[in-house]
């Protein structure tokens, strides 16, 4: 049973990282504009190089 | 759902928008915003950001598709309707849109910070959940020990951010001297925790720290569904305010330049042009002109206004340009003192205690009761002290009120998603509650049963020749009667004369031109020399010498009224028609709806006061109207509804706005409300009968934390399930 003293800091690990995950999408306003978002994807306009602004 | 309900919202705002006038002025805002109702595509995004990028003062573009608008940082010489400009170009269609009444910023705000609590509870919950799985599937001794400090050591910091909200609430209640759902919830959580702690200090089996996160984790989740929806309907809101963007022509050294209302002072001059809406209160001291004030009044006849008359802000310029010297200006203006009559009517209404609050002044002291109760039983019984709170948190937590936390946000979630689709913003909490107790409808008719637009009805009594002359001379006018002649010409394919000369519009008074020597005129009955004191909405035309005959017009009747009213007709539900117009045609429009009860020459106060008394025998009315005569009575009503062309005022004072023309969906909305109403029950029931079966395992000390978990969940899924059957019923 020992390595439940690894399994569990790692798990937690890896829940806390999916959690800020979300709270830096949160800040970074990336659910202002769900539909637009997930069209942009599919327009080649900023394919070769990223945008400036 | 999102996508579907944001798609929707936009299809009206676009053939609302009536453009200003296309002046080049220099505003000092760099952002602006414009309304693109039609985009739906990447292809869209593109082609509108790159046409705007294209011109040398913007500086960026960011397209907005689930709110269909564009954010355009440009130079200050830029102006808005140049860029709509740019965008119509590139096959769009775009409205200018006020970046200042689109203050969504703090509605998201709240949002966001509802979304982050129930991230973080998510999170913990998860990992406390798979923790005490271990716990109920038989971990003993050092191991469930470590379990349940690691839960108590993710619970704790957890549950005192995460469940602030219920906190702040409760103590606000407890302050006011009252109960809301809220003190449960506070109290279950609190004494989960502390009994948890104190069982697992003593190496005790049971440890109820699931059990506090799952609650917050689905209370969250019914807040920020209840969050979302009202901030979708309000943003939506907003937009149709921001269409309407605040603009003056002031009169600076003999010109006019546009600036912001705003701006304007007492004693600035300005010009109203034909088709505008005054902004202020002033004193005409140029031009004369027909005013529309059913805005204010309800009067479907416009009035004639000279040099020296009062013009009040909302009166509609018709037919010639005005100078305005402004005696009045922002918050001192008629317009604003009706919201006054607003803030008394409402100050009635907010005594409504809704649905959900109803069920926590019945069951927050019964659980706290019950709570109690096993807590004296099982220390008299038993006399152990870790025993007896072990039960009375059990009771606590399996009696508290998750499901009926998720019952009234995820109904009306579905519901207003629901409605959103046929085009109704619900953009109050408890709309939707009240309007299923609606035994009355109450309609405003201008503007509301009728589309503000008159039609004329003696058109076939008309001989060819006179039919010819009106179309000649109505067809350079403005003027809305004139409107009405050129739409019934066109239809009816009629020629206009020819040969009409030295056509003009005298302002206020009508047309006149000169055919074969003789003077040929449309206009006001006095001044054509016609005795119309009575008659109602009329123009009279003059054909030639002592040729003089009467136009009639009627307002038209706005599409989905006459299903409407039969379909309240059918469902009981009684109707009356008030307006500020004069007693004929309120008549004539009663009968031609079949509405018995009705009155005319309503003042606004006399609207609100009507509204009071039905009230007093107990009578539940939906208000529908639109004017600034309307803006109290739509407030003193039960629920109100205005539809989307109403003043910005009459929107505000009113619950559900209703996108498009039709007047139908009132309706669905109707129906909808009930089913609503009755699926909250439902939710209310379902909810009352896991508690019936867990609590007297609770009582009698048989609920284990994987008894709450399961009742909890399941309750907290049906009824959301449950909920959403409202939305598939389409």
């Amino acid at each position: 049973m020992n390595v439940l003293a690894y399994l569990i800091p790692i798990s937690l690990l890896l829940g806390g990282l999916g959690l800020v995950g979300f709270i830096y999408t949160l800040r970074s306003r990336q659910y202002e504009d769900p539909e637009g978002d997930a069209r942009r994807i599919l327009s080649s306009d900023w394919d070769d190089k990223p945008r400036s602004d | 759902m999102t996508a579907t309900t944001t798609s929707n919202l936009v299809a009206c705002p676009g053939c609302l928008a009536r453009p200003t006038q296309d002046i080049e002025a220099v505003l000092p805002d760099a952002k602006r915003a414009l309304s693109l109702p039609t985009i739906h595509c990447q292809a869209c995004i593109s082609k509108v950001e790159n046409a705007l990028l294209a011109h040398v003062g913007v500086r960026a573009a960011r397209v907005n598709l689930t709110r269909k608008r564009v954010m355009i940082d440009a130079a200050p010489d830029v102006t808005a309707p140049e860029l709509a400009a740019l965008v119509i170009a590139a096959g769009f269609e775009a409205h200018e849109l006020d970046p200042g009444a689109l203050s969504q910023t703090q509605t998201d705000a709240a949002g966001r910070d509802l979304l982050m609590r129930l991230a973080v509870a998510g999170f913990a919950a998860m990992n406390v959940m798979l923790l005490s799985i271990a716990v109920w599937s038989g971990a003993t001794d050092a191991t469930r020990d470590m379990f349940h400090w690691i839960s108590a050591a993710i619970t704790l910091p957890v549950l005192a951010f995460s469940a602030q909200p219920f906190f702040r609430n409760a103590w606000a209640a407890l302050r006011a001297g009252k109960l809301n759902m809220d003190v449960p919830i506070t109290l279950a959580i609190a004494l989960a925790v502390i009994t948890s702690l104190w069982e697992t200090g003593l190496s005790g089996e049971h440890a109820y720290f699931d059990a506090a996160l799952a609650l917050t984790f689905f209370l969250l989740a019914g807040r920020w569904l209840d969050a979302r929806a009202r901030s979708a309907a309000r943003s939506a809101a907003e937009e149709l305010t921001a269409l309407e963007v605040p603009r003056a022509l002031k009169v600076i050294a003999g010109s006019p330049e546009e600036v912001s209302v705003s701006a304007l002072v007492v004693g600035d001059v300005i010009l109203v042009r034909p088709g505008a809406r005054a902004p202020l209160d002033g004193k005409i001291i140029e031009g004369t002109s027909e005013v529309d004030r059913s805005a204010l009044t309800g009067e479907t006849l416009p009035v004639l206004r000279r040099p020296g008359a009062l013009m009040s802000a909302g009166e509609v310029n018709l037919t010639g340009p005005l100078m305005l010297e402004a005696t009045a200006v922002g918050t001192d203006t008629s317009l604003h003192q009706l919201a006054a009559l607003v803030a008394v009517a409402e100050s009635g209404r907010s005594r409504y205690t809704s649905l959900a609050d109803r069920a926590a002044k019945l069951y927050a002291p019964g659980v706290h009761i019950l709570s109690a109760l096993a807590f004296l039983g099982w220390l008299i019984w038993s006399g152990d002290m870790r025993v007896s709170l072990n039960i009375a948190a059990a009771v606590l937590i399996i009696t508290c009120p998750c499901a009926l936390g998720l019952a009234v946000p995820a109904v009306t979630t579905a519901a207003s998603g629901r409605l959103f689709g046929k085009g109704l913003l619900i953009k109050n909490a408890t709309a939707l509650e009240r309007l299923a107790e609606v035994d009355m409808v109450v309609f405003d008719k201008t503007g509301t049963v009728t589309m503000g637009t008159p039609e004329l009805i003696n058109w076939d009594s008309l001989s060819d020749r006179q039919k010819s002359i009106a179309y000649g001379l109505a067809r350079g006018s403005a003027h809305p009667l004139s409107k009405a002649v050129v739409t019934c010409a066109e239809a009816a394919g009629v020629a206009p004369i020819s040969g009409l000369g030295r056509l003009r519009e005298n302002p206020g008074y009508g047309s006149e031109g000169a055919l074969s020597d003789h003077r040929v005129r449309l206009g006001r009955p006095e001044w054509i020399g016609i005795d119309a004191e009575d008659a109602g909405l009329c123009a009279a035309l003059e054909c030639g010498p002592g040729e003089r005959t009467l136009l009639y017009f009627a307002d038209r009747i706005r599409p989905g009224v006459t299903d409407l009213v039969a379909d309240l007709r059918a469902r009981g539900i009684d109707m009356a028609l008030l307006s500020g117009d004069r007693s004929p045609s309120v008549a004539q429009m009663a009968e031609a709806l079949g509405i018995e009860t009705y009155a005319a020459d309503m003042l606004p106060a006399e609207k609100v006061s009507y509204i009071h008394d039905l009230a007093q025998t107990g009578r539940k009315i939906l208000m529908v109207g639109d004017g600034l005569n309307d803006t109290g009575a739509l407030a003193a009503a039960h629920v109100s509804i205005s539809p989307a062309q109403a003043l910005d005022a009459a929107r505000a004072a009113s619950d559900i706005v209703l996108l498009g023309q039709d007047l139908s969906p009132v309706a669905d909305a109707l129906a909808t409300a009930r089913l609503a109403t009755k699926r909250i029950s439902e939710n209310f029931t379902i909810a009352t009968i896991y508690n019936i079966i867990a609590v007297p395992l609770a009582v009698a000390g048989l609920a284990t934390p994987l008894i709450a978990a399961l009742a909890m969940s399941t309750s907290s899924l049906t009824v959301s399930l449950n909920a959403l059957r409202i939305g598939g019923r389409r």
